[in-house]
């Protein structure tokens, strides 16, 4: 793999200048889209989190917007129960009674933060024990059921505020430094991802969820724990679901159970969408994928607003049915030279007298 | 908390409020059977989960009620929304279906997902997100002076509903076609080595799991409500009626069926209406943990 094009420095080092330009310093440029920015690195972390047991260990999930809903619902206790009674709070819902001074409102985002990723990484290790029995489709619709039930249940729950949901504390300082605070926030994120899955991909860890993709029984046959390495899969999924999670909600300002907190249907569904848009199994696929899904839908919403849903929903099917390979699929058929992947360069090496 | 125990008392202190559940339950769980069968067909022929059961069920609706509000009784909208699915359950089979067949499951989950979302947003955008009855100008039937009160309706549409299941057993047990499909079933490469045509048959198969949902929608828009987004309810209700019967175990899918009906009416007794799609899907997770337990059993034998 180390003489692929797309792993040489002259290839890797403007890109990742690239992105750590646009990174910093987009918000800054055209600071009317700020919010798109930051959206779509929440995007980038879903897919990715997605992948990492979706694509790289087979285990289709549908129901990983779960974690992404706790950990935004412990973020926001954390946060306010460190300064006032949550009870009390959500009852008031908010209403600008209650103020937060920028050292409590930056302690708390900072334990709401680790706390819903903490937490989210335990939950997704006690549902593990649940669900990890499940294979394929029942896996899919399981967990599909627990993020379902979250919701519900969330939203018949008065002392998080029920079905009326939470106003969140406010960012301290004026509205836009705030927004390029939670852009940076998120930005960090992705890079700590990114550079982590990076690294856990090369691991034998990675190996083992990749052999457990390729055949469970195998796997288990060849020494491997595999419900082991499955549950901590998956909590590593959690925890940066749970983190992420925990933004969004400081980013919205206002959570609540159904629409903003467990969305199934929304970013439930486009992450899996997002990772086979991109190439399931890759490690840029979910980025390239989400990226296209991010600008395709913020296309839909401004130019066919009120068939939105309609034409997203289109787009899934059309993803699904016709595309399954995915962006880097596609361009690993065109060019597999790209890739490492050798296979005509090796024949012609094979022949006599064939120069390299 | 103490409504929960205040509820209780009142089933325990008026017995006659249960045989009003239980029957209410089972004239609903009528229509769920129908539609779980329907899945269990797909399911069982042709390897796909059809997500998109529960919104066959709401297109079905909304013709018997369109129907209503033109001047046609609604109950002429059961043999329309079964013809008009055909038709609907055979496009999508060309369109989609027939292109993650041979995909692995999750693909055409996934499918029928996005299938779902668009079905369910038309719906949307047509009728706006109200719900909706279709009247069908029924008296009742009035037991335990007053107490126990059965809707014509309902009775009407449970004898629907055994008429449609029983005409769709005896078409599998007795026509070409159903034969065809059972052989399908059972070994597809043997069956297209015997000359059958199975991409017919799959075909056939979907049109007719989505005329099921057609008719089943039609019952449901009289007996209860229907509103754009519930059919993911539905959809939900089949999976877990199929995954705790089995499929092709047909008297297990009825029994199950009318079991869901009769839990949940309890259910939403007790606990409130609110909870109504909470108790389908902690159903759901219930019948998948009673499954993985009995898997895991059965798993320790082999070893």
């Amino acid at each position: 793999m180390n003489d692929s094009v797309l792993n040489s420095l002259s290839f890797k080092l403007p890109l990742y200048g690239f992105i750590l330009a646009f990174g910093f310093l987009a918000p800054l440029l055209f600071p009317a889209y700020t919010s798109q920015i930051s959206v779509l690195w929440v995007m980038i972390v879903l897919a990715l989190t997605w992948d990492l047991q979706g694509g790289q260990m087979g285990y289709n999930s549908l129901g990983n917007i779960f974690f992404f809903g706790f950990g935004m619902y412990v973020s926001a206790v954390v946060q306010i129960g460190l300064v006032y009674d949550v009870g009390v709070y959500t009852q008031a819902s908010g209403g600008g009674i209650f103020n937060f001074t920028p050292a409590q409102y930056y302690l708390g985002l900072g334990l709401g933060m680790l706390a819903a990723g903490v937490l989210s990484a335990i939950s997704a290790v006690l549902l593990g024990w649940i669900v990890f029995g499940l294979r394929g489709p029942y896996f899919a619709i399981g967990t599909l059921g627990i993020a379902i039930a979250a919701g519900e249940l969330t939203g018949a729950w008065e002392w998080v505020g029920a079905g009326q949901g939470i106003s969140m504390p406010q960012v301290p300082g004026d509205p836009d430094s705030a927004k390029y605070f939670l852009n940076l926030l998120n930005f960090f994120l992705v890079i700590s991802l990114f550079v982590f899955l990076s690294w856990l991909y090369s691991t034998r860890f990675g190996h083992a969820i990749n052999a457990i993709r390729d055949d469970e029984e195998k796997a288990e046959g060849m020494g491997i724990h595999t419900t082991r390495y499955k549950t901590f899969c998956w909590a590593i999924s959690a925890f940066f679901l749970g983190v992420v999670g925990a933004i969004f909600g400081n980013m919205i300002g206002f959570i609540e159970p159904l629409e903003v907190a467990f969305q199934t249907i929304n970013f439930g569904i486009f992450m899996v969408v997002m990772v086979l848009l991109g190439g399931k199994g890759t490690l840029w696929g979910p980025i390239i994928g989400a990226i296209v899904f991010h600008v395709i839908k913020e296309l839909t919403w401004t130019y066919l607003l009120g068939w939105q849903w309609v034409a997203l929903g289109a787009l899934i099917v059309i993803i699904v049915v016709y595309f399954q390979d995915g962006i880097m699929g596609w361009i690993k058929r065109q060019r597999p030279e790209w890739f490492g992947i050798r296979v005509e360069q090796q024949d012609l090496e094979a022949q006599p007298g064939a120069a390299e | 908390m103490s409504q929960i125990l205040g509820n209780l008392s009142i089933l325990w202190q008026a017995p006659v409020f249960n045989l009003s559940l239980l029957i209410d339950g089972l004239m609903i769980g009528a229509v769920f059977a129908l539609s779980a069968y329907g899945l269990a067909l797909v399911w069982g022929v042709m390897n796909v989960k059809n997500l998109a059961q529960g919104d066959f069920v709401m297109i079905g609706g909304y013709i018997a009620w369109v129907m209503s509000l033109n001047g046609i009784h609604p109950l002429f909208g059961v043999p329309v929304a079964f013809v008009a699915l055909w038709g609907f359950g055979w496009v999508i089979y060309v369109l989609i279906i027939r292109r993650v067949i041979d995909q692995d499951l999750f693909t055409s989950l996934l499918a029928t997902f996005g299938l779902a979302i668009v079905i369910e947003q038309v719906l949307n955008i047509l009728f706006t997100s109200d719900t909706q009855t279709a009247d069908a100008g029924f008296d009742s039937f009035l037991l335990f002076d007053g107490l126990v009160t059965i809707p014509q309706v309902k009775l009407i549409g449970f004898i629907l509903a055994a008429i449609l299941a029983l005409a769709v057993i005896l078409f599998m047990k007795n026509s070409r076609m159903g034969q065809a499909i059972r052989a399908t079933a059972q070994d597809e490469r043997a069956a297209r080595v015997m000359g059958i045509d199975t991409d017919k048959v799959y075909a056939f198969t979907f049109s007719l799991n989505a005329a099921i949902c057609g008719a089943a929608g039609a019952l449901i828009s009289m007996i209860w409500v229907i509103q754009p987004f519930f059919g993911i309810t539905y959809s939900i209700r089949a999976f877990v009626v199929v995954t705790a019967a089995g499929f092709g175990n047909l008297p297990g899918v009825i029994a199950a069926g009318l079991g869901m009906g009769v839990i949940e009416q309890f259910g939403g007794f007790i606990l409130g209406a609110e909870f109504q799609q909470a108790i389908v899907v902690g159903l759901l997770l219930l019948v998948l943990i009673v499954r993985q337990v009995q898997q895991a059993r059965l798993r320790q034998v082999v070893q």
